[in-house]
């Protein structure tokens, strides 16, 4: 792995009010990688995801991105560097169109790929073109995951977060989104940084993993070590007896 | 009392049932009405309180509505339920919409232009004025207010309840200035436009971080807080008392409109004098000035501001998260709703020719925003006609002088129309709760246009 990491976080400390949701994470992505972060419920999964947005800001670490430092910015600036993010509970803009939403993650160019890469998502996703001018509201849990995703694609991103993709989805949706994600990560190397509690199929996916514990980073290895790990296989892959 | 009359136990003989809602309902509203309208507390000559029963007034309260509640169990009801179950027997046929209905907007634009020709032909002159300027200006007025609320309710979703602020702040611009500095009021619309949108920049910044219900009470009090101003501001806007002799909109300075000037438009014309003249040429320029902000608002609506918009209205992280500067958007929709209310107050302080702060009180922030809730938020058609429902109707209120004959010479109509603007818009909230017009269009297509079909846009949300 030449250079530095496209995405690097650093001793990163979030807090709500006076509660430490974070405690010194240190988590780095390389470009092309497909990274995932697992870990249970209230772990701080989705914090990390937020903060890496600024919202909440990080009180003591560093996050950069392709060397600029994105602690302090502002999440629209940052969102301009070409971080795309499917949040946590899709968050698609409900009473607007497939088209629409779609659009709305084509602004960053002024709608100038706009065309092009609306077929790339049709082409990725073909539900959603069935789905065109439906409102965002109405469609399936499934078909709204999709349209966040290709919402957030819409961007050119050169790092995809997704939060929690499978939440909620039937495992054939869930298989559907997954291959995507693989898709998309091999065909145009696209990086992406997945938080997943669907620890198996994150890290079946992912090249590197880190396991998140009550705001601290336990663990981290390549997926295929982690999937090994009996530590990781008691906690998250069998039940979670320990 | 069940509201709702179910139609799942049809074995129950209707009448029975008529008979024992009606019963419930005169028992609730004997409840409701014994104090209310049974007793009434008046004073004798010695100032002291006595109690005036009023048995035969209640007696025919309940019994009305007794008699409401069986005809609705008993007959509506059960008709509307046939009606209801052999609409869904009835193939779904998707008509093509029809002229009218493809050419709503035209039409409407069209009979818009030819209301005043129309009226002055049927009236007269002199009998038209009260067409011309009681129902057209008025209702225009509030139209284009509605219109520029639209954006920020409708479209951005900010409410505001201080919207007659930037009315107010239009108004006394105008005044102020072409009384002061004899400005024309061609000049002075777009300064009264600039003006208005400075204020909503300013309203705007510190209710940036607020949404919903917080934002709601902050704009309420903004509202308040330049109606005060304006009223204890003495030296600049004299107070209570208001600005009056505010000069008159000329034709472009071509013409004016005031019967000593050389240039009066009977004279250049060659015309009778008349008042009408005037009246008709500001309703035209309200038209305009209404057409101007629907302009505005559809073409801003594909820009990538106006998508901005109404994507903040959806869902504000998700908006951050995809690169939207949040507080632009918030200070631009602001700053354009306040525009268009600037430009309406100016427009008003011109037509009344005199303008106080009790023009600018909080009813008026209600009723707009009642419009723009009824007529659908965010749609332009939906607000036109439901401007013209709620401003048109208490207008005709004050026609019905007939009803004087009924309930006694003291009976003044116009009296009742909050009473009735509040049923009308508790009846439209039970049968359209979206408003009139709940459906919106996409601005997006991929390659053809394809319209929302409604049944994905009926649903209550929001």
């Amino acid at each position: 792995m030449a250079g530095a990491p496209l995405l690097d976080i650093r001793g990163v400390e979030t807090y709500y009010g006076n509660i430490k949701a974070l405690n010194g994470v240190n988590v780095s992505v390389n470009e092309g990688e497909v990274v995932a972060l697992i870990g249970a419920n209230g772990a701080g999964k989705s914090t990390l995801m937020m903060t890496i947005f600024g919202a909440p800001r990080a009180r003591r670490g560093t996050i950069t991105f392709a060397g600029t430092d994105i602690t302090m910015l502002p999440t629209h600036e940052i969102a301009r560097l070409r971080i795309a993010q499917s949040p946590e509970g899709r968050r698609i803009f409900p009473r607007m169109t497939v088209m629409e939403n779609l659009q709305m993650g084509a602004n960053l160019d002024n709608l100038k790929y706009y065309d092009e890469d609306v077929e790339k998502v049709f082409a990725l996703f073909p539900r959603l073109k069935e789905r065109i001018g439906q409102r965002g509201g109405t469609l399936s849990g499934g078909e709204q995951q999709m349209l966040s995703i290709g919402r957030a694609l819409m961007a050119r991103p050169k790092l995809l977060l997704l939060d929690e993709p499978s939440l909620g989805l039937a495992p054939l949706i869930v298989k559907q989104i997954f291959d995507a994600i693989k898709e998309l990560n091999r065909s145009q190397g696209l990086t992406v940084f997945l938080v997943e509690q669907n620890a198996f199929g994150a890290l079946k996916l992912a090249t590197r993993g880190y396991v998140m514990v009550n705001g601290n980073v336990t663990m981290s290895g390549t997926g295929k070590e982690l999937l090994a790990n009996p530590e990781v296989r008691a906690a998250y892959l069998e039940g979670g007896h320990h | 009392m069940a509201v709702t009359v179910s139609a799942s136990r049809p074995a129950a003989n209707p009448l029975a049932r008529a008979v024992r809602e009606a019963l419930f309902a005169g028992v609730i509203s004997f409840g409701m009405f014994v104090l209310l309208i049974g007793l009434k507390t008046d004073q004798n000559i010695r100032n002291e309180l006595v109690l005036e029963p009023r048995w035969g007034l209640l007696a025919a309260v309940v019994a009305l509505t007794m008699l409401g509640r069986f005809l609705y169990v008993g007959f509506i009801a059960p008709a509307m339920a046939r009606a209801k179950a052999e609409r869904a027997k009835a193939p779904v046929v998707v008509s093509e919409p029809g002229f009218i209905r493809r050419n709503s907007n035209k039409i409407g634009i069209v009979v818009l232009f030819l209301f005043p020709i129309v009226s002055v032909m049927a009236f007269g002159l002199q009998g038209s004025l009260k067409w011309v300027d009681n129902f057209g200006i008025q209702i225009l007025i509030y139209v284009m207010l509605a219109w520029g609320l639209n954006i920020v309710v409708g479209l951005a979703g900010l409410l505001d309840l201080g919207y007659v602020a930037f009315y107010a702040v239009g108004a006394y611009s105008y005044a102020l200035l072409a009384s002061h500095y004899g400005l024309s009021f061609w000049i002075l619309l777009p300064c009264a436009g600039i003006m208005a949108a400075m204020w909503g920049v300013i309203l705007g910044f510190p209710v940036l971080r607020l949404r919903g219900d917080y934002l709601a009470i902050v704009t309420l009090a903004f509202g308040e807080i330049i109606r005060l101003v304006l009223i204890n501001w003495r030296e600049v806007t004299n107070g209570s008392a208001g600005i009056s002799g505010i000069p008159k909109v000329s034709f472009f300075g071509l013409m004016s409109f005031n019967v000593s000037d050389p240039n009066y438009i009977a004279k250049v014309l060659g015309l009778a004098t008349s008042g009408v003249y005037y009246k008709i040429f500001l309703y035209y320029l309200i038209l305009l000035l209404c057409l101007l902000t629907a302009f505005v608002t559809i073409r801003l609506r594909r820009l990538p501001v106006g998508r901005a918009w109404e994507a903040l209205r959806e869902d504000e992280i998700a908006c951050r998260s995809l690169g939207i500067n949040t507080t632009t958007t918030k200070l631009t929709a602001f700053a354009t709703g306040a525009m268009f209310g600037g430009f309406a107050g100016s427009f008003f302080a011109a037509r009344q020719g005199f303008v106080s702060p009790e023009s600018f009180v909080f009813l008026e922030s209600a009723i707009v925003l009642a419009i723009v809730v009824l007529g659908g938020m965010g749609s332009l058609g939906g607000i036109a006609v439901a401007a013209a429902v709620m401003i048109g109707g208490t207008e005709i209120l004050r026609e019905l002088q007939f009803l004087k004959a009924v309930f006694g010479p003291d009976f003044t109509p116009e009296l009742y129309r909050m009473l009735l603007f509040g049923m009308a818009m508790v009846i439209v909230m039970i049968w359209k709760p979206r408003g009139f017009v709940g459906s919106r269009e996409p601005t997006a297509f991929l390659k053809e246009r394809k319209a929302v079909s409604t049944s994905f846009t009926k649903e209550g949300h929001g």
